[in-house]
């Protein structure tokens, strides 16, 4: 799946600040076309926080460069960003009630493509890929993430991912919340969201969701910080000895 | 992008759109100010019977005996004039049979608020207000042929005299606030609709509304009747030009839904926002009958309303359901009323309200159940978004329960539209005043989707929301 050509997203020296405090101390990521990275990190570490501010929270102050396919985005608005293919799945997507996932989609779909999708090409598209993730058609017609389960909410970020054909994506603990079924479905439309052309970048707490999504590369983010970088078998070794074991290294290299 | 209006625009362009106005051609005006005189002059013009003669001059003294009410916005009600209010306007000579026959200026009006096509596509009847007086006014034969009766006020007066007398102000006495007593006193125009048994409208009944000089008080009265097993739809929407000083608009509308009738009644209205709109709506429901009010308030200086439902008979059935928008510089004091009188009746009120810029809006609510009525069970819920810093919004629920036997549910939630909404929707590709937008008409939604499809239209370009396009 690899390739050699030019990083679909890179990011160096990031700094975020929420109010006061610094929360992501410096990170330096390079993500190349065809790539799936984890990012695993303890609760607390700036993990999320890091995901958000990458894609453009209005309430945190984000230094350092980011590149999405070469170009400069760091002074971009989250819909620029959007727009030019980046996409976060968020942890917690918020309800907009009385707005229709479809309608919602295809108001999404539309900007980002950059032209009104038609009704029926529309609805096709989307109803095919909501089989694909075994949901109810149903679900099209209700608001979004309004009264949702943690389960349907992963499912319909999903259901974006797969109907935005981002470029690049950030999906920030995409697997907390399911079950062992949910957690299979999601990781095939995940899989099925991957291509030559694409990075992905995987935030997560824990190693399970990366038994059924194989990582190139695994980060392990302490303190704000990527304190180690290393191949799939890093998580496995995350799994069985937890983070502690890496408390030095975080502590060492926070020493600034 | 440039063509999209965004949320921050509501309003603003309002003197282009709906603000054109005709220069003032009046037959007749009343001099400003109220004494006897005046009230004695416009039921003389309009050649009444005694009763309603003597029915005037008593609402007038009980107008000047009322204090102006101590709850509510008091410092913007204390700024009306009443002596600087013309309470009487007759913009021609008599009714108007066809269109054809209506004068130009007053054509011109209605063409810009797109009237007569709308009365070709489906107008069962159309009752336009221009003023005080009812212009124009068309029945279907359907509607005649079904013994249906739809007149304005006036002519439903002096053609059914006896039905009238026999329900005006039984709902809503003259007595019951200051604002029903000056309506009583100086009411013009408005609708008088009586539907006889067992028969169903199948077609909304439309009027349409609008003030057009300068501290001018339309003071309407509607009476709605729906006889035993009858079924109504009534539709009023208003749009008023804009105008410097103050207008005073205070309406009376009076519902009786019969055993077993049903009666909806939608109001979209879209007052300039220096109009102060205080209203008195109120139903009563007999047995089994269903009673719903759907209103939906935009503009105005002032607006005070709480369409209210007295559930007399046993399984009637009321529901309120309202929205409000509050611009900046303006407050909607709106809610509503259910009183349960009777055993196993059932209300619902819902109610959201838009507060935007320095816009305030407050529910103010009452669910009365009176002892013995068991078995009743009422659903309440307020839904107030916030747009920016400044906006505010109150809830002002009351509950009077003298029965165990109940089931009460008071949901009310307060939302801004806040910062992780907006940034959700842009991290699809939606622009700030798209991802707005967006928000808004969701909020809107369960409004909007029980209007009738033109009034849905209608009512988005009224808050200038366009639901094409940001929505899709």
């Amino acid at each position: 799946m690899k390739s050699s050509s030019k990083p679909v997203f890179e990011c160096a020296g990031v700094h975020i600040h929420i109010g006061e405090k610094e929360v992501v101390k410096g990170v330096d990521l390079t993500v190349l076309p065809g790539e799936i990275h984890a990012i695993m990190g303890p609760n607390g570490s700036g993990k999320s926080t890091l995901a958000n501010g990458l894609m453009g929270h209005p309430a945190y102050a984000v230094e350092g460069a980011i590149r999405l396919a070469g170009e400069d985005v760091a002074a971009m608005t989250p819909d620029e960003k959007a727009r030019k293919g980046m996409f976060l799945a968020f942890q917690y997507p918020v309800a907009v009630p009385g707005v229709t996932v479809a309608s919602f989609l295809r108001a999404a779909v539309s900007a980002v493509r950059g032209a009104e999708i038609p009704v029926r090409e529309f609805r096709k598209e989307m109803l095919a890929r909501m089989e694909d993730l075994e949901m109810d058609p149903a679900f099209a017609g209700r608001y979004l993430n309004d009264g949702f389960s943690g389960g349907e909410k992963k499912r319909v970020e999903i259901l974006q991912l797969l109907m935005l054909k981002p470029r690049f994506a950030l999906l920030d603990e995409t697997d907390s919340g399911l079950d062992i079924d949910a957690l299979k479905v999601v990781a095939k439309g995940i899989n099925g969201a991957v291509s030559r052309e694409t990075g992905l970048v995987l935030v997560t707490h824990y190693q399970r969701l990366l038994n059924y999504v194989q990582p190139h590369v695994v980060h392990v983010f302490m303190g704000g910080r990527i304190v180690r970088t290393g191949g799939p078998e890093l998580a496995l070794e995350l799994e069985e000895r937890g983070y502690d074991w890496l408390e030095p290294v975080a502590a060492a290299t926070g020493g600034a | 992008m440039a063509s999209t209006p965004t949320v921050a625009d509501i309003g603003t362009d309002y003197a282009t759109r709906y603000g054109f106005r005709d220069p003032e051609e009046y037959f007749l005006r009343s001099p400003k100010g109220l004494s006897h005189e005046v009230v004695e002059m416009i039921s003389r013009l309009k050649k009444e019977p005694e009763w309603m003669r003597e029915f005037r001059h008593k609402a007038l003294e009980i107008f000047l005996a009322k204090p102006m009410p101590t709850w509510g916005d008091t410092a913007m009600l204390a700024e009306i004039d009443f002596d600087e209010i013309t309470y009487y306007v007759r913009a021609t000579e008599k009714q108007e049979k066809s269109w054809d026959d209506v004068p130009d200026n007053v054509k011109r009006t209605f063409d810009r608020l797109g009237i007569p096509e709308a009365e070709r596509k489906f107008l069962a009847g159309v009752s336009a207000q221009y003023e005080s007086e009812v212009v124009y006014h068309s029945v279907k034969e359907e509607l005649t042929k079904q013994g249906v009766i739809f007149l304005d006020m006036d002519s439903g007066l002096r053609e059914h005299e006896q039905l009238v007398r026999e329900h005006f102000a039984t709902v809503i006495p003259a007595a019951d606030n200051k604002f029903a007593a000056l309506n009583s006193a100086v009411w013009s125009g408005g609708s008088f609709i009586y539907v006889p048994k067992n028969t169903e409208v199948a077609i909304p009944l439309q009027a349409y509304f609008r003030i057009n000089a300068e501290r001018m008080g339309q003071f309407e009265r509607t009476l709605i009747i729906a006889d035993e097993g009858s079924k109504v739809h009534y539709i009023e929407g208003c749009t008023a030009p804009v105008y410097s000083t103050h207008s005073l608009h205070s309406a009376v509308v009076e519902l009786i839904a019969k055993r077993g009738a049903r009666i909806r009644y939608t109001t979209i209205q879209n007052w300039a926002n220096n109009i102060y709109n205080l209203v008195t709506k109120r139903a009563v429901a007999f047995e089994d009958a269903v009673v719903e009010w759907v209103d939906g308030n935009i503009g105005s200086k002032l607006t005070m309303k709480y369409p209210a439902i007295f559930l007399r008979g046993e399984r009637a059935h009321g529901e309120v359901l309202s929205i409000a928008f509050a611009g900046p510089g303006q407050h909607q004091d709106a809610g509503a009323k259910a009183v349960h009188l009777a055993p196993n009746t059932t209300s619902k009120i819902t109610s959201k309200s838009i507060s935007k810029g320095t816009g305030r809006s407050s529910y103010r609510g009452l669910v009365k159940v009176r002892k013995g009525a068991h078995g009743c069970r009422t659903a309440v819920q307020c839904d107030a978004l916030l747009i920016g810093e400044k906006a505010r919004t109150d809830t002002y629920p009351t509950m009077e329960i003298a029965e165990d036997q109940v089931r009460i549910e008071h949901e009310a939630r307060v939302s801004k539209l806040g910062d992780e909404q907006l940034f959700y929707l842009r991290s699809r590709g939606l622009t700030e005043d798209q991802a707005r937008l967006m928000i808004v008409n969701g909020f809107i939604e369960p409004f909007v989707k029980e209007l009738p499809m033109e009034y849905a239209v209608e009512l988005n370009r009224l808050i200038e929301l366009e639901m094409e396009g940001s929505v899709g």
